[in-house]
């Protein structure tokens, strides 16, 4: 069986699975990191929204084969570590702002959220109703008003 | 609406708890056998009231949970932290939050430091372990905290033990009971000592509300963290030893059913796979990952059998209703009536929660374990356990955290698959359906009509007849037996359970004259369920519609004219507060308007006003894959239920309802075309996205009215539908009447095939990072 390294949350590891299994499952069913959710397994929903070297993206849409040994996947789980915190910025404004309810979209959504702050900067401008009329992420429990407040709150603080 | 003077008197009586025998403090309550009285309800409304004014669907709930709900028991651990096992599903609903701030307001502990678990299937306890209706809170509001006073009673005793001193000396405070000579002793020191080796009955007061410090103060989540961090784990995340991943092979028209298929073997051979079995639903394959699965399930080469709504589409549905509408009752008409006639299409609605429909099971020959969110856990053990051929003993049913229900939850339909799954290939499962499964064989909120007549002259409104007809909803999880077992004591008797149902949870909040509003059903063959406040949105949608319309008929602004007709001032209440905080009537320009409605249900009531845009720019818009559409850019609701327990998850429930009213109004819906629904993803089924969401949004809880908490967790989803569809129609100057407004245009998706079942992985993820 084909083998795979690429870097997990600041470790490497070495996976021996299909080549076109798709990143997600791999998190998931083979290495037991479960903060990344499925909701739709194609590319829309967002749940499962991760980072790849610092981007956000679909875990349920890349195959394991397409990564390299050099590529940083940072998860939910590995989101606080990059600031060198025990909470991100942007968790610590999703608990001010108590966004949360069933919970599911959350680990997702927050990942977006980083990457849409960084991607507004790198812009030149600071996140606006424009950007946030962008992200896709589902939230089935309608918590997007109380995301919108939480973004704008943690956009200086990182 | 809930009678005040009985409120005030709760304060002082007297309950009684239980200390059970047990190594550590063990507390546990029931309930005041006169504790929900309804006929004292009814006292509180002048006149004529209507069956759901007098008794509503959250009385009888209450009611059904009477006889057993003293089993509820908190416990005090020797590390100083409670915990109590909720009999109830969370699905996002924020009642662990809730029960623990009542625990922490008796008992005089942090919230911090108490566990709120959820309990396994109880099937001693009966009807009291359903969540649905709301209800949670208010039929568990006394017992949790009797319960919790009763261990505070009983760290008293202890202490005064302790201290040689009288318990009338003692205080309590953030977990420690201090005399007045100031001695102190933690609960941690006093949970052994506390404990008692027999089971006790003791009296106990509660705090009064005058006192109350935890509950009504705006708290977060006890979850947040566990959620914000990923660590909060839903059935999908537990291991369980070798639970591999499952997925089902489903049919491609609703419920269809498998003929042959041509290559078990070839698929049992793919990478990955382990099982692969036909079951009642389909074709059930296992493996190593749910990306294998998928490969599998999109590799079976099926016969299929028909299914049960073979060459059923939307117009002929609507055609079946249609007939089988009751017929109005014109009463005798003065010169210069009015007359509004009007008929409502509501299509089929997704109440998917964004987890889909997934349970683990382990059933081996004599036994059986199943983990998944449950809101009826009980009739899922004793469905598990028929299907089974198991005594209902040897099923354990856990449930589990769940990722939204909306109404799906109060069925089993995945625990029962997992079961049946697991059983047939002698091995666990971890079961998961796929989205497109989720969307096109789940349960839908069913598609319903509402015919409205109603008469008017000279500013009386003389008549509101409403025939709301609707395809089957199915109560078949538990609901169906609370109402079974309480129909005696029912001022509706004679009624199947729907009807019942409607009959308990529409209330007509207007003077209106002569009103009759009732329910008929057709057609058995679809997968249907409640959906977030059941009947209300449509009905009352319809209703506030009508509202406007004779209200312009009459010449009266819509806001006054609801005023002047509204029977009850709670409703008044919340009406002026989002008329005040919304500046009704505000100057704006044209193509853009104001819309207002409320809705009165379970005990509480709730007003929404929103302003819609429906310029051009706005409906213009356009994002790849989505509708845009009029986009609603403010919304104010005030609410009031009595008593809110946490105000800020009662916000929080308030702004999902927002939501939810939105997309039922301008986006969201199912199309059904021969036997199969066409959406199959959520860039197909428009729920509200944050290009639909309002900038501003504002949500103002009232202060406590009856003192007795109501349902909150459906309550603005009728309120805010109706408001956008009333603003709507003023914005546009034309009446909706098939809702989502935008059924009927041409689809703004390619559907995806129905075979293979579900579509296949992209690989373009890194393609799309941002
Ligand atoms: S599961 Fe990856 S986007 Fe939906
Ligand atoms: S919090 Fe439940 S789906 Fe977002």
């Amino acid at each position: 069986m084909p083998q795979h390294t690429f870097r997990l949350n600041g470790e490497e590891v070495t996976v021996d699975i299909e080549d076109d299994v798709r990143l997600l499952w791999v998190l998931r069913d083979v290495l037991g990191v479960t903060g990344p959710k499925y909701g739709c397994g194609i590319g829309v929903c967002q749940a499962c929204t991760s980072h790849i070297n610092g981007k956000a993206f679909n875990p349920c849409s890349v195959r394991v084969a397409d990564l390299g040994p050099d590529d940083e996947v940072t998860t939910i789980e590995g989101l606080p570590a990059t600031v060198g915190r025990e909470l991100h910025p942007m968790q610590e404004a999703w608990l001010e702002h108590d966004v949360a309810q069933c919970g599911y979209c959350q680990p997702g959504q927050i990942m977006a959220a980083v990457a849409k702050v960084r991607q507004a900067r790198a812009a030149g401008h600071e996140i606006g109703d424009a950007d946030l009329d962008e992200i896709r992420n589902i939230c089935r429990c309608g918590t997007y008003f109380r995301i919108r407040e939480a973004i704008r709150a943690a956009a200086t603080r990182f | 609406m809930g009678a005040q003077g009985h409120a005030h008197d709760m304060d002082r009586r007297r309950f009684l708890g239980y200390v059970l025998a047990a190594p550590v403090l063990t507390a546990a309550a029931r309930l005041g056998a006169d504790l929900a009285a309804p006929e004292q309800a009814a006292a509180a409304v002048p006149s004529l009231p209507g069956p759901a004014e007098i008794l509503n669907l959250n009385d009888m709930l209450t009611v059904a949970a009477l006889p057993t709900a003293g089993l509820i028991g908190v416990q005090l651990h020797p590390d100083g932290t409670a915990s109590f096992a909720l009999p109830r599903a969370e699905v996002g609903q924020g009642i662990t939050t809730s029960s623990a701030m009542l625990i922490a307001e008796e008992l005089d502990l942090p919230l911090d430091r108490i566990r709120v678990t959820l309990a396994d299937a109880r099937p001693e306890l009966l009807f009291n372990q359903l969540t649905g209706g709301s209800n949670t809170t208010i039929s568990t509001y006394l017992p949790i905290r009797v319960a919790a006073a009763t261990a505070r009673g009983r760290l008293l005793a202890a202490a005064a033990a302790a201290f040689g001193e009288p318990v009338t000396a003692l205080t309590t405070r953030l977990g420690v009971v201090t005399s007045a000579a100031g001695r102190t002793a933690t609960y941690a020191e006093l949970a052994v000592a506390a404990a008692s080796r027999t089971t006790l009955q003791v009296a106990v007061e509660l705090k009064p509300a005058r006192d109350f410090a935890v509950i009504g103060t705006p708290r977060n989540r006890i979850d947040a963290r566990a959620a914000v961090t990923g660590r909060k784990q839903y059935a999908m995340d537990l291991q369980v030893p070798g639970a591999l991943p499952a997925m089902i092979c489903r049919p491609p028209t609703i419920n269809g059913t498998v003929r042959s298929v041509a290559n078990l073997a070839a698929v049992r051979a793919m990478p990955g796979i382990t099982d692969v079995a036909v079951v009642s639903t389909g074709v059930a394959v296992r493996g190593r990952t749910f990306g294998q699965c998928i490969d599998a399930v999109r590799a079976l080469q099926v016969a299929w059998g028909p299914g049960t709504a073979e060459g059923a589409s939307d117009a002929t549905v609507r055609e079946e209703l249609r007939r089988a509408e009751l017929p109005l009752v014109v009463p005798p008409l003065p010169i210069l009536t009015k007359a509004v006639d009007v008929r409502f299409t509501f299509p089929f609605a997704g109440n998917s929660a964004l987890e889909t429909n997934c349970a683990i099971a382990d059933v081996r020959a004599d036994r059986a374990e199943v983990w998944g969110s449950l809101k009826s856990p009980i009739v899922a053990q004793e469905q598990i356990a028929l299907r089974l051929g198991l005594p209902v003993s040897a099923v354990q049913v856990h449930v589990v955290d769940g990722g939204g229900s909306f109404g799906r939850k109060l069925f089993s339909d995945a625990a029962l698959e997992a079961a049946e799954v697991s059983k047939a290939m002698g091995k666990p499962v971890k079961l998961m359906w796929h989205r497109a499964d989720d969307v096109r064989q789940g349960r839908t909120h069913p598609m319903s009509t509402s015919r409205v007549r109603a008469t008017h002259s000279l500013g009386q409104v003389l008549s509101y007849e409403q025939r709301h007809t609707s395809v089957a909803t199915d109560f078949g999880h538990g609901l169906g037996e609370v109402i079974t077992a309480t129909a005696a004591q029912l001022p509706v008797g004679g009624l199947a359970f729907s009807e019942t149902i409607f009959v308990l949870t529409q209330e007509t909040p207007y003077n209106f004259g002569v009103v009759t509003q009732l329910l008929s059903e057709v057609d058995k063959g679809f997968n249907t369920g409640s959906m977030r406040n059941i009947y209300s949105p449509n009905v009352r949608c319809a209703q506030e519609l009508v509202v406007d319309r004779i209200a312009a008929d009459m010449g009266k602004d819509p806001y006054r004219f609801r005023r002047d007709f509204l029977k009850d001032a709670r409703a008044r209440a919340v009406l002026d507060k989002a008329a005040e905080l919304g500046q009704w009537g505000r100057a704006m320009p044209a193509g853009t308007a104001q819309g207002i409605a409320l809705h009165p249900e379970y005990h509480s009531v709730a007003a929404v006003l929103v302003e819609i845009d429906c310029r051009p720019q706005t409906t213009g818009r356009t994002i790849p894959n989505a509708v845009t559409g009029p986009r609603v850019t403010k919304a104010v609701c005030a609410v009031d239920v009595g008593l809110a327990v946490n105000p800020r998850g009662l916000e929080a429930q308030m702004m999902g309802g927002i939501m939810d009213g939105i997309a039922l109004a301008l986006t969201s819906s199912l199309h059904l075309k021969d036997g199969a629904f066409l959406e199959a993803s959520w860039d197909n089924y428009f729920y509200t996205r944050q290009w639909n969401t309002p900038a501003e949004l504002e949500v103002f809880v009232m202060p406590p009215t009856t003192g007795e908490p109501g349902g909150a967790g459906e309550l603005a989803v009728a309120s805010a539908m109706a408001a956008v569809a009333c603003a709507y129609r003023r914005a546009t100057g034309t009446m909706p009447t098939t809702f989502p407004i935008n059924h009927d245009a041409p689809l703004a998706f390619e559907p995806k095939p129905t075979v293979p079942p579900v579509p296949a992985s992209p690989t373009d993820g890194l393609d799309r990072a941002y």
